[in-house]
């Protein structure tokens, strides 16, 4: 068993299975033909699978892939065969709830094409070379929102701001529930 | 399952497929990218160009280097720029394009600068930057700040820099390890995540150090651990400190089981999981420590969440394949998920079903899977296919009913895996099942009836040649077999040419008509199939006679090559034609280690038609092949002992090699087992220079090369040396690896013509007591020691001096003679002030040893010991005193 648990890639595609954002951790895939063809058979795999309101699992190939839908979004999180299929699921509700938050409710593949940027700090305050960094959701969009932050403004501002876009995230959240 | 989305379809036929990077090319991103060179920055227009560069890689595109160092350079010049946000896609962005040495000192000045900042979000960032693209000098420089960082108050700041160290520790462990005092307050932090990321570096550091582990584990498992991803790592390292404890479950309670019970009923489904799998992966799990663990996975398998119920079913499903009891209160959970949505679940609970079962359900369990198989993939398929194996193996009497099943579904569609798996299923019940052997057969001609892969048909024709001849009623095969001699390919027919002949030389009655069809095959348009008629033909005595075959004739044509193909394969590819002819006794018939890529899938033995006769060699018996194919070693004779490995390098340097000391009466073998990891570089001509001159009695007599090192693909090289026969020399011997270095060009994996000799330092070596001394257990040790006798006696105390414990000292002792702990006495309970420990073995010249020692605290720390040695030779017994006594 790995000695803490491993992220082996993080992807977001769209109902086609082409590309919207994809991260690779793991040396298992050397070359961008061997992710895109791990990307198509992930994605035939589950394609058929309703995966909308449940996050859904499957194993092939001696990978756990854990798996969540929405709109024309297809979300997945990939560990070893040996991997908690638990924490797998956590790193996906975690990133799936925290692109909700930033995208305002809003997460189909246009949203998400025009807000790449958020979409790839997202999965870099996810995942640091396959070990998690973060899985609460509201700490990872907080991370990422407060970028949009004036450069300008002197520190304690920015806290009080930085506070102001948490509770706005919070509002979202429970509204959106 | 409605799709609730029919509507957003509808908006998306009216507008093409929208995309911001609509028709976005790399050549035009790259000319935008000039921006960054603007004296007056515009934050926002540079953060779009970078999300563009971002995407381009992310879809694959791949810049060239001399596009890559350009990027990278105005990139840089980015860090003038205090937005924010663009500063984090500047981040992202360095990450991405991965600069070389000279180019990451480029922006050393400014990510240190950034990492010292005030702003919380610039220190974290800038840390995982730094650490991601560093080589070893930097690191020294920043080290300082890595520290503070560490216990920065700002969890953030402090889990990036533990992150980094975590991945930093592959490449520069002597620098990370220093900072073990700021990680251990870490561990103590409030954040969770922060004490996630510290137990996991922490852990890294001292992974070596069992008892350190063993410390760390009991401190923090009396509750101090708040994250959940935290106490899941704990729940792994606690399971590998119980793994790695003596094995004393008769004793009394398993050590920190309690501790793992305890974490079921943790409120995170994660931990409830962690610890469940943990307990059912126990070695030597009972019943009764498993029970609890069911009971919260049994749960698991009626929850709403597919993952929860995977999970569940995943594990019990590996607990069914050893303690199927235990699963049988969940089958009826089980057999409501055969209906699940998720076919990965009911895949497993099926086949969960299938172990668990007793026989007088098996009826049932086939008729619902009979339903259930159309609609599931092939990969699952094979799964139930190797299930209902077992199952069939377990309840021969059944064998009827699996069987059929077993050749229905074999007529079905499906692809080449699964046709295997099921053909692999019948030849292993015909193997263990006789009363299956006919019907598994004739299912099997039918099926390469209509055969589409040569593969299987000329395995399955193999195969009948082999068990054919053996049933009551040969002749009723050849049919099927002479079929494949119209209807098929030239490789088929082949193989069905050489399965008539095997039927030929074992049913001597079958032999005319035998005969008969070969001749038939002497037209044949393929010259593979000719001549193995023409030679059939002829060893077989095809002209007429009927007369019984000689058993050379069945050696020569259908026994087995003991030689490896690789070593054939190369020898004659060296073969110079000449006046000499081509003799296959000078093939090598050493197996070469295999490459570490084979390893990947461990436990996965190949079973079937494939599969190598049972029983895997131990490594004595292994060792002692390799060493007798070697000529130079052959007459060393019988082999008394080999070692474990003994590293001689550090781990992660360039070349990575152990040694083995092989014993043998008059000599000593060491066997360098040596590893490349430098993927650029090819070692030809490697030997080991050997320094003896701090071990007397030794000589060195012959050594063996290793022609070639190839990267990762590990080998080895021996030295032997002569000793006085009998003795238990001993010596410590310095090693020096010596060979030619070639240079490898990655890309084509071509080695360059010449080479430059070099030398690399190993450590030094010892032939120590203990190497000449087998661990050899007795069961009675009592009954062992009374039956030797007190003739050769020898009792003798000594004093150990200061120890750490007294379990320190116990396996001091242990490690010092070499010999096997008996009766679990090698375990000391704790606080306890003496302890009694019995070892028995075999010293060279093959004699009996029984030792008994017994250890007391004299004072706080010290420690006395009596030892007490019986044995067959008083010079024996002496001997071992004198090793306590020296060592």
């Amino acid at each position: 068993m790995e000695l803490w648990p491993l992220i082996k890639n993080i992807l977001i595609l769209d109902s086609e299975g082409k590309r919207i954002a994809v991260k690779y951790y793991s040396d298992d895939w050397p070359t961008n033909a061997a992710k895109e063809a791990f990307e198509k058979s992930v994605f035939t795999k589950t394609q058929k699978t309703n995966a909308r309101t449940e996050a859904e699992i499957t194993m092939f190939d001696d990978y756990i892939v854990v798996y969540k839908f929405v709109q024309d979004l297809h979300f997945f999180v990939t560990g070893g065969e040996n991997e908690n299929e638990i924490i797998l699921a956590a790193v996906l509700q975690g990133f799936f709830d925290a692109v909700g938050l930033l995208l305002r409710g809003t997460v189909d593949k246009k949203e998400a094409l025009e807000n790449l940027d958020i979409i790839l700090l997202c999965i870099d305050e996810i995942v640091d070379g396959g070990i998690i960094l973060e899985t609460d959701a509201n700490v990872i969009a907080g991370k990422v929102a407060s970028h949009s932050m004036d450069a300008g403004a002197p520190l304690s501002e920015q806290t009080i701001t930085q506070a102001l876009a948490t509770a706005r995230e919070h509002l979202t959240r429970s509204l959106l529930k | 399952m409605a799709q609730p989305l029919v509507k957003k379809d509808d908006d998306r036929d009216e507008e093409v497929e929208y995309s911001p990077f609509f028709g976005i090319e790399k050549g035009a991103v790259l000319q935008e990218a000039r921006v960054f060179n603007d004296p007056q920055l515009d934050p926002q227009r540079c953060s779009q160009v970078i999300t563009k560069l971002l995407y381009l890689l992310n879809q694959g595109e791949v810049f060239t280097k001399v596009e890559a160092t350009e990027v990278f350079f105005s990139v840089t010049k980015l860090f003038q720029s205090k937005d924010l946000g663009l500063r984090r896609m500047v981040y992202v962005m360095i990450k991405e394009l991965s600069p070389s040495a000279d180019e990451v000192i480029m922006v050393t000045s400014s990510l240190m600068k950034d990492m010292t900042s005030k702003t919380d979000m610039y220190r974290a960032n800038a840390i995982r930057v730094l650490c991601r693209i560093t080589d070893g000098t930097l690191l020294t420089q920043i080290e300082r700040y890595l520290k503070q960082a560490i216990v920065d108050k700002n969890p953030v700041v402090s889990s990036a820099a533990l992150v980094s160290g975590i991945h930093l520790l592959q490449t520069n462990p002597e620098i990370v390890k220093r900072w073990s005092n700021e990680v251990q307050e870490a561990v103590q932090s409030r954040a969770a995540l922060v004490q996630f990321h510290a137990l996991a570096l922490l852990h890294q550091i001292r992974q070596n150090d069992r008892l350190a582990v063993n410390k760390l584990v009991s401190s923090l498992t009396r509750g101090s651990v708040r994250s959940p991803l935290a106490q899941c790592l704990l729940i792994r390292y606690t399971s590998q400190v119980i793994r790695e404890s003596a094995n004393n479950t008769q004793t009394g309670d398993r050590p920190f089981y309690d501790f793992l019970e305890g974490c079921l009923r943790h409120k995170a489904e994660m931990v409830i999981f962690e610890a469940a799998r943990a307990i059912t992966e126990l070695n030597g799990v009972t019943s009764r420590e498993l029970t609890p663990a069911i009971t919260v996975l049994q749960l698991f398998l009626s929850s709403s969440k597919p993952v929860l119920r995977f999970a569940a079913v995943r594990t019990l499903n590996k607990v069914a394949m050893t303690h199927p009891t235990a699963v049988t209160n969940c089958n009826i959970d089980m057999e409501s998920l055969i209906s699940d949505q998720n076919r990965s679940i009911a895949t497993l609970a099926i086949t969960t079903l299938l172990k668990t079962g007793n026989e007088s359900s098996v009826d049932r369990l086939m008729k619902q899977i009979t339903n259930f198989m159309s609609d599931i993939a092939d990969e699952f398929k094979i799964v139930v296919v190797e299930a209902i194996r077992s199952l069939c193996l377990k309840f021969p009497l059944k064998h009827r009913s699996l069987m059929n099943f077993l050749s229905n579904i074999l007529r079905e569609e499906g692809g080449f895996e699964y046709k295997k798996a099921i053909v692999d299923s019948i030849v292993i019940l015909i193997r263990d099942i006789p009363e299956a052997k006919e019907t598994g057969l004739l299912h099997l001609c039918e099926f390469i009836e209509d055969c589409e892969f040569t593969y299987l048909s000329t395995q399955i024709l193999h195969f009948l040649g082999i068990e054919g001849p053996k049933t009551s009623d040969p002749s009723k095969y050849i049919r099927y077999i002479y079929n494949r001699v119209h209807l098929e390919n030239a490789t088929v027919r082949a193989g069905a040419v050489s399965t008539l002949a095997k039927f030929g030389a074992m049913v001597d009655g079958l032999k005319p008509r035998i005969f008969v069809l070969l001749r038939r095959c002497l037209f044949d348009t393929d010259d593979e199939v000719r001549d193995r008629a023409t030679l059939y033909l002829n060893t077989l005595g095809g002209d007429g006679a009927v007369v019984e075959t000689g058993a050379d004739v069945k050696e020569f044509l259908f026994g087995s090559l003991d030689i490896p193909l690789v070593n054939l394969e190369n020898s004659l590819k060296n073969y110079e034609p000449s006046e000499k002819p081509f003799d296959i006794n000078f093939v090598p018939k050493e197996v070469k280690t295999q490459p570490l890529a084979e390893k990947k899938a461990p436990g996965k033995k190949p079973t079937g038609l494939g599969a190598p006769p049972p029983g895997p060699p131990s490594t004595v018996d292994a060792y002692e092949k390799l060493l007798s194919s070697i000529p130079e070693f052959a007459n060393f004779g019988k082999l008394f002992k080999s070692s474990a490995p003994v590293e001689l390098t550090e781990a992660e340097t360039e070349y990575a090699v152990n040694v083995v000391k092989h014993i043998f009466d008059s000599h000593v073998v060491f066997q360098y087992n040596c590893t490349n990891t430098i993927p650029e570089q090819l070692l030809e001509n490697v030997t080991v220079l050997v320094d003896a001159s701090e071990a007397e009695e030794f000589a060195e007599v012959a050594s063996k090369p290793l022609r070639s090192l190839p990267y990762d693909s590990p080998g080895q090289t021996f030295v032997a040396f002569e000793k006085p026969e009998g003795v238990p020399a001993v010596g410590k011997f310095s090693n020096m690896l010596r060979f030619i270095v070639k240079e490898v060009d990655p890309s084509t994996g071509e080695a360059e013509d010449d080479g430059v000799e070099d030398e690399y330092q190993l450590e030094d070596l010892e032939v120590v007591a203990a190497d000449y001394i087998l661990k050899v257990g007795v069961s009675n040790f009592r009954n062992a020691w009374e039956s030797m006798g007190a003739d050769f006696e020898r009792v003798d105390e000594y004093g150990l001096g200061p120890r750490d414990s007294l379990a320190e000292a116990v396996n001091a002792v242990i490690d010092l003679l070499g010999m096997q702990p008996c009766e679990g006495t090698e375990v000391v309970s704790p606080n306890s002030r003496s302890h009694t420990c019995l070892l028995s073995g075999v010293y060279i010249g093959n004699v009996k040893v029984l030792v008994r020692l017994q250890f007391g605290l004299d004072g706080p720390k010290d420690v006395a010991m009596k030892l007490a040695v019986r044995s067959e030779d008083e010079t024996v017994s002496d001997a071992i005193h004198e090793i306590v006594a020296s060592g």
